[in-house]
């Protein structure tokens, strides 16, 4: 990426209060100012948001300069008055900077000293004396500024406008309207950045209020954030309210652990406890916002069914056992077994992923293990290894600010407001601000994908590879066409986890890429795939993208850890991992972190009941049940570490709460102690280090897979094709123990085409039974206008449309489509 | 003495005035013709040359706003007639479209022609259904004689007007206020720049113009330049309608030049209601501009003298109070209007006026003290140039006006304990013998 510099000539001059500055052409007084070190007391305002001028409390003095003489110099500037002989004050939030001007503000102007007290009594009169008792007290832009630019007494003896409190926006957001300023942050917030216009100011004059619209409730995934800016305590969050005041409160810089988005994030916690989390500023990588999940879901740690103590199954029952016990335990177990494998799940840190690739390799003596506990393929690892790992902002991957600037953005298989909301975010900006072309190839066009104002390349499941393939070649529908242009002009591909389902999708993905000189990414869901994947948590690579067949790659670890060889064969994929368990080929498992539900297994007895497993937990899964060593972990408040984000930026992050909970790392290291190795992997930074003067490695990356669709399935009378993804907000069990953020979740619904619909003589909220091969479920009916047909879209994971776990079923299955009660 | 100049209220007295047809007999749709044979930018020159200033209350030259527009670029321009009419005390858009709903539409076309624009709209004040009823059915008539719609008259022009029915805010006679109304948002004014002429209507360049404004363009054109000229002030060109309302004989719509005073128009009207009563005070432009007091009879009623004299000439709006009107009763009332009609979205004008609603209130039953006078004239400086719109300016003028002639009523209704006048006193059907006893 190459930035222009920006060009002297884009600069304007001017001189605030005196002092001269240089801002870029277009720049607002009030950001000037700040570049000049003085501060405009303001509430509307907010660098983020398109400004409104409604507070008034930025209030300056502004002299213009005269039109030039005869010489060309522009004469004595002069001061903008209006009514003629007043000086009128402008707002420094919504006018922009001109050569010459001379700005004024409460430092060098009375009149503008006068003028934004007058605002502040203003704003004060009607706002209750709630400090004590507030959730912002402490924290709160208008209690500052009243200190900073009000009076010290109130002149104002009458009576305040009241009004019944609180109203629940949502369930998670709750509005105490006597305290609002009416700034508007909160409406411009939900309508530009998050593009759900779900609240607005209703009424007039001093009744006017933040109003909700009674048949489309406040459910935005990005909701938190009207909290966090609002600049007083009118917005409050359901969990939080009354529970804390600021000054109590120790915050922890964290990174959230929800998703690949990468947010920057604050824990802030007091004795012990989270009480809350919020967005912290990273320019880069989430800007100033979050998502509801990652600033809510946080409670599953403290739901009450934390494993405090490491356990061993005894007699066919769990007991409480000491580190000791349960350490010997396993190890004999491991030991004893002829073959055991390592499945470890795409959430945990990138120093715990290390730590299970190194025990896979060093103690058990096997490529058997796999971070990807979803649908995966083997088309999948090539590419991974082809075109992902490795590479970073550093490399000059494609990044978020990337994002923000391309011209054409290719969307496969993903969708960001469900899978990655900040690169949602993004692009939406990227839409309003830069016009970004956003096409997504996709069985639906969501509600996400015209928020981005993107354009719905219909493809049911399993024919993307042969749609992927039709952009390369430049033909097919117009907007096949047009999107292949636009990709030639340079763009970026963002590809989803979702497409390795899909045979030939993710090789035709890197050929696109490669034609048409695209950049392309990857965009897996968990906040820990990529980490995994540099760390080589992976059957055919080792950490640092080396090739486990690459005997120099294997040599350079090997020397890394002290060991006279690693296993040369590439390993077990998750799948085969679970196939080789249910055939007995495999008679141990070391388990960190996976629902056994996630990898699609419905029948976990005949894989999980027959082997030895050792299963790193934090809270009960369906793991547990077969566990015969359950170990203690921590989770992520309680630890330090490093997330990989999608860019491959790495996010570090410090333990929050201090507990005696280890990392996962930790509990690897004394198992390997016990089964005598060293592994080397005490202490996160110990591990880090080690990470770090491993580094990448150097040998050749493999090329792209080439592997050609699948002949597509005919799909009997009366099925459809079902295409699936997952909520952000659904069942999943990170987010327990928070039934207000659970209150938001979408609702399961059943898509289909209007042509479809009409077909199967369906229609819009109809009850639908959607049997699959396990079983069946039933949602309602909702038609979309864009759509491909003889496909039916159902949430993975959502109360009543259960897939993965209940049914067991995954996206390119065909099922069988009735109206509830017919049949 | 300044007479009477009947242009636009000529046949307002006809049998069927608003009709198409008594329109045509009194030279309708002809100045059309001639605009129509002109070019476009010839007829924003004359308008330019005649000096019509804007006749919806800030008096801003016509002509000057057309030339200010973007220049077209091939798409959609626009030209949308201000006729939410809302101002207390103003009456002379509504009783206009009323009597004479043609003249409106004609100006509507020549100035629609002249700025390069297709669909005009007129946006009339919801409150009004029977202007909006009158209005629609002279738009039919003119469709329906060709007057209207495509190829007008056979020139090739086209010109479509939409007329909407706004549902009842003053704030929404602002012009950006206006535009968001007509395209289905809340009304509330826009921060400017962009100014309307760039981006407007749809983000497109429009022309916001008063009723007034654009039913003084027939005249302009047909009549020319000089005639318009030859009536009113120098920078004050031209006739215009004042309306006359209160405590005067015959209250009503008085279509003179602009210069003539309120002597003057009092004469034609009958003088005061009630001989006997002297004019206690009055709004030159409604009650957003500052009162005047019989001390102002003699100042000429154009933008410059009014402004010179500390008023606006407003919307000649002239609300004519005798002396059995409590001063502090009466900005009460306009106050309360105000409070309620603020949009709400900036703070001066929003809690401001909540704020000085409540004092005053107070003040007119006897409950403050002399400090409350200051702070009410503080709380104006603290709104005044200070809120977003001049809808907030406009609340504080009654308030600083009144108490910059009448601080010793105020300060009665300290001592007093309460409003010293009797309010039934004032009332129309009030006699000096009986006052009503509560
Ligand atoms: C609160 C407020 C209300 C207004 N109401 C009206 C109105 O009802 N009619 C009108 O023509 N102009 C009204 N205006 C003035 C308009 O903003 C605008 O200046 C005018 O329509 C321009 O037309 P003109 O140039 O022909 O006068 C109002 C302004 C404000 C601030
Ligand atoms: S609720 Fe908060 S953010 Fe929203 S308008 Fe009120 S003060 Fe502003
Ligand atoms: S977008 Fe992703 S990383 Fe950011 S807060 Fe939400 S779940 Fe966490
Ligand atoms: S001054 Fe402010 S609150 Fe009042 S009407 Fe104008 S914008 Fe609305
Ligand atoms: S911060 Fe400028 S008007 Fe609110």
């Amino acid at each position: 990426m190459t930035t222009t510099p920006t060009q002297a000539t884009d600069l304007v001059t001017l001189t605030i209060d005196g002092i001269e500055v240089s801002v870029p052409k277009g720049s607002l007084i009030i950001r000037a100012a700040e570049e000049a070190g003085i501060e405009i007391p303001r509430f509307c305002d907010h660098p983020s948001l398109d400004p409104v001028g409604a507070c008034r409390q930025c209030l300056v003095e502004v002299w213009m300069p005269g039109p030039p003489g005869p010489d060309g110099t522009p004469s004595e500037a002069r001061q903008m008055q209006g009514p003629p002989g007043r000086m009128k004050p402008q707002a420094s939030c919504t006018m922009t900077v001109a050569p010459g001007m001379v700005v004024k503000t409460q430092v060098t102007s009375e009149a503008i000293d006068k003028a934004q007290q007058g605002v502040m009594e203003l704003l004060l009169i009607n706002h209750p004396l709630d400090c004590p008792v507030c959730d912002k007290g402490g924290e709160c832009p208008l209690q500052n500024q009243a200190m900073s630019a009000g009076r010290e007494t109130s002149r104002f003896e009458d009576s305040k406008r009241t009004y019944p409190k609180p109203v629940n926006i949502s369930s998670q957001v709750l509005l105490d309207r006597e305290r609002c300023v009416l700034c508007a942050r909160c409406t411009r917030f939900s309508d530009q950045v998050a593009g759900d216009p779900f609240i607005a100011l209703v009424e007039r004059g001093a009744l006017q209020q933040v109003g909700i619209y009674e048949e489309q409730p406040f459910e935005s995934y990005f909701s938190g954030n009207t909290v966090q800016i609002c600049p007083v305590g009118a917005l409050t969050g359901a969990a939080y309210r009354f529970r804390s005041r600021p000054f109590d409160l120790v915050s922890t810089p964290s990174v959230c652990e929800h998703c690949a988005s990468g947010c920057a994030q604050r824990t802030d916690h007091r004795r012990g406890t989270i009480l809350r989390r919020m967005a912290q500023n990273d320019p880069e990588v989430n800007g100033e916002w979050n998502c509801d999940k990652g600033r809510w879901a946080f409670a599953y740690s403290s739901v009450g069914d934390r494993f405090e103590f490491p356990m061993v199954r005894e007699n066919g029952e769990l007991r409480v056992a000491s580190w000791p016990e349960a350490l010997r335990v396993a190890a004999a177990g491991l030991g004893h077994a002829n073959a055991s494998g390592v499945l470890v799940g795409g959430r945990v840190s990138a120093e715990d992923a290390y730590a299970y690739a190194k025990f896979a390799r060093q103690v058990l003596g096997t490529n058997d293990i796999d971070f990807r506990a979803r649908p995966h393929s083997a088309e999948e690892a090539d590419f991974l290894a082809a075109s992902v790992v490795g590479t970073g902002p550093q490399g000059g991957a494609v990044t978020y600010t990337d994002l923000g600037s391309a011209s054409t953005v290719l969307l496969l298989g993903f969708e960001p407001e469900d899978e990655s909301p900040i690169v949602f975010l993004r692009l939406r900006k990227a839409f309003r601000k830069n016009k970004t072309r956003v096409y997504a190839v996709s069985p639906v066009a969501s509600r996400g994908l015209a928020k981005m104002g993107g354009q719905l390349i219909a493809s049911a499941p399993g024919t993307e590879a042969e749609v992927i393939a039709a952009i390369k070649a430049g033909r097919g529908s117009k907007r096949v066409e047009e999107a292949a242009a636009a990709l030639a002009e340079g763009g970026v591909i963002l590809v989803g986890e979702r497409l390795a389902t899909v045979p030939g999708a993710l090789s035709a993905a890197a050929a696109l890429a490669e034609h048409t000189g695209a950049r392309l990414a990857w965009v897996p869901r968990r906040a820990g795939e990529r980490g995994a994947l540099e760390a080589g948590a992976f059957p055919t690579l080792l950490p640092g993208g080396r090739l486990v067949t690459d005997a120099s790659a294997r040599a350079e670890v090997a020397l890394a850890w002290d060991l006279a060889g690693l296993p040369d064969t590439p390993g077990r994929d998750c799948a085969g991992i679970v196939a080789a368990l249910r055939s007995g080929e495999l008679d141990g498992v070391v388990i960190g972190g996976v629902d056994p539900f996630d990898l699609g297994i419905g029948d976990a007895d005949a894989v999980l009941g027959g082997a030895f497993v050792v299963s790193l937990e934090q809270r009960p899964s369906a793991a547990t049940a077969y566990a015969d060593v359950i170990l203690p972990v921590a989770t992520v408040a309680e630890k330090s570490g490093t997330f990989v984000d999608w860019e491959g930026r790495p996010r570090s992050f410090e333990a929050a709460l201090t507990t005696t909970y280890v990392s996962d790392y930790r509990a690897l290291d004394m198992l390997a102690d016990e089964m005598g190795h060293f592994l080397g992997c005490r202490t996160q930074r110990e591990v880090a280090d080690e990470m770090t003067s491993l580094g990448a490695g150097t040998g050749p990356r493999p090329t792209a897979p080439n592997v050609p669709p699948a002949e597509p399935r005919q799909v009997a009378d009366g099925h459809l094709v079902l295409a699936t993804w997952r909520h952000l907000l659904d069942q999943g069990s990170m987010q327990d123990g928070e039934p207000f953020l659970a209150g938001t979740a979408p609702r399961a619904t059943a898509r289909v085409s209007a042509t479809t619909a009409q077909t199967l003589g369906l229609a819009d909220g109809d009850e639908v039974r959607v049997d699959l091969v396990t079983g069946a479920c039933v949602v309602a009916l909702v038609t979309i206008s864009e759509m491909a047909d003889h496909v039916i879209w159902l949430p993975t994971n959502s109360a009543g449309s259960d897939l993965r776990v209940a049914l067991a079923t995954e996206g390119g299955d065909h099922v069988f489509v009735t109206k509830d009660g017919d049949a | 003495m300044t007479q009477l100049t009947p242009i636009l209220s000529k046949f307002w007295d006809a049998e069927q005035s608003w009709s198409l047809a008594t329109y045509e007999q009194h030279d309708g749709y002809r100045a059309m013709d001639k605009a129509f044979a002109m070019e476009p930018a010839a007829v924003i020159s004359a308008v330019k040359d005649s000096a019509l200033r804007g006749r919806g209350g800030a008096g801003f030259p016509t002509g000057m706003k057309w030339s200010f527009m973007s220049p077209p670029d091939g798409d959609a321009r626009y030209l949308v007639v201000n006729a939410d009419e809302s101002e207390p005390g103003t009456c002379k858009d509504i009783p206009l479209m009323m009597a004479n709903p043609h003249v409106l539409l004609e100006g509507v076309a020549i100035s629609s022609y002249a700025i390069g624009c297709k669909k005009a709209f007129i946006y009339l004040r919801g409150e009004v259904v029977h202007v909006y009823r009158r209005l629609l059915r002279a738009v039919e008539e003119a469709y329906a004689a060709g007057h209207l719609g495509e190829n007008i008259h056979g020139t090739g022009i086209d010109v479509d007007i939409v007329v909407h029915a706004g549902a009842g805010a003053y704030i929404c006679g602002e012009e950006t206020a206006l535009l968001d109304s007509l395209e289905g948002r809340r009304g509330q004014p826009r921060s400017k720049p962009p100014f309307p002429g760039a981006a407007g209507l749809y983000a497109r360049p429009t022309s916001v113009n008063n009723v007034e404004s654009i039913a003084s363009v027939p005249g302009i054109i047909l009549e020319g330049v000089d005639w318009f000229k030859g009536m009113g002030t120098e920078k004050s060109a031209g006739f215009g309608i004042f309306s006359l309302s209160g405590h005067v004989k015959n209250p009503g719509q008085y279509e003179a030049p602009l210069g003539i005073t309120l002597r003057e128009l009092l004469d034609m009207a009958g003088g005061m209601r009630d001989p006997n009563k002297k004019l206690k005070f009055w709004t030159p432009g409604g009650s957003s501009t500052p009162l005047f007091t019989a001390e102002h009879l003699d100042v000429p009623l154009d933008f410059e003298s009014v402004g010179a004299a500390g008023s606006m000439l407003g919307t000649r709006a002239l609300q004519i109070f005798d002396e059995t009107v409590c001063v502090v009763r009466a900005v009460d009332r306009w106050i309360e209007f105000y409070k309620h009609e603020s949009c709400g979205k900036c703070t001066p004008c929003r809690e401001g006026t909540w704020w000085l609603a409540q004092i005053l209130h107070r003040l007119e039953h006897g409950q403050g003290t002399e400090a409350d006078l200051d702070k009410l004239l503080d709380i104006s400086d603290n709104i005044l140039g200070r809120s977003f719109c001049a809808l907030g300016d406009g609340a504080t003028s009654p308030v600083t006006s009144s108490i910059q002639h009448f601080r010793d009523e105020y300060l009665a209704h300290l001592e007093h304990g309460g409003c010293p006048f009797d309010p039934q006193a004032a009332v129309l059907w009030a006699t000096d013998k009986e006052s009503v006893s509560a």
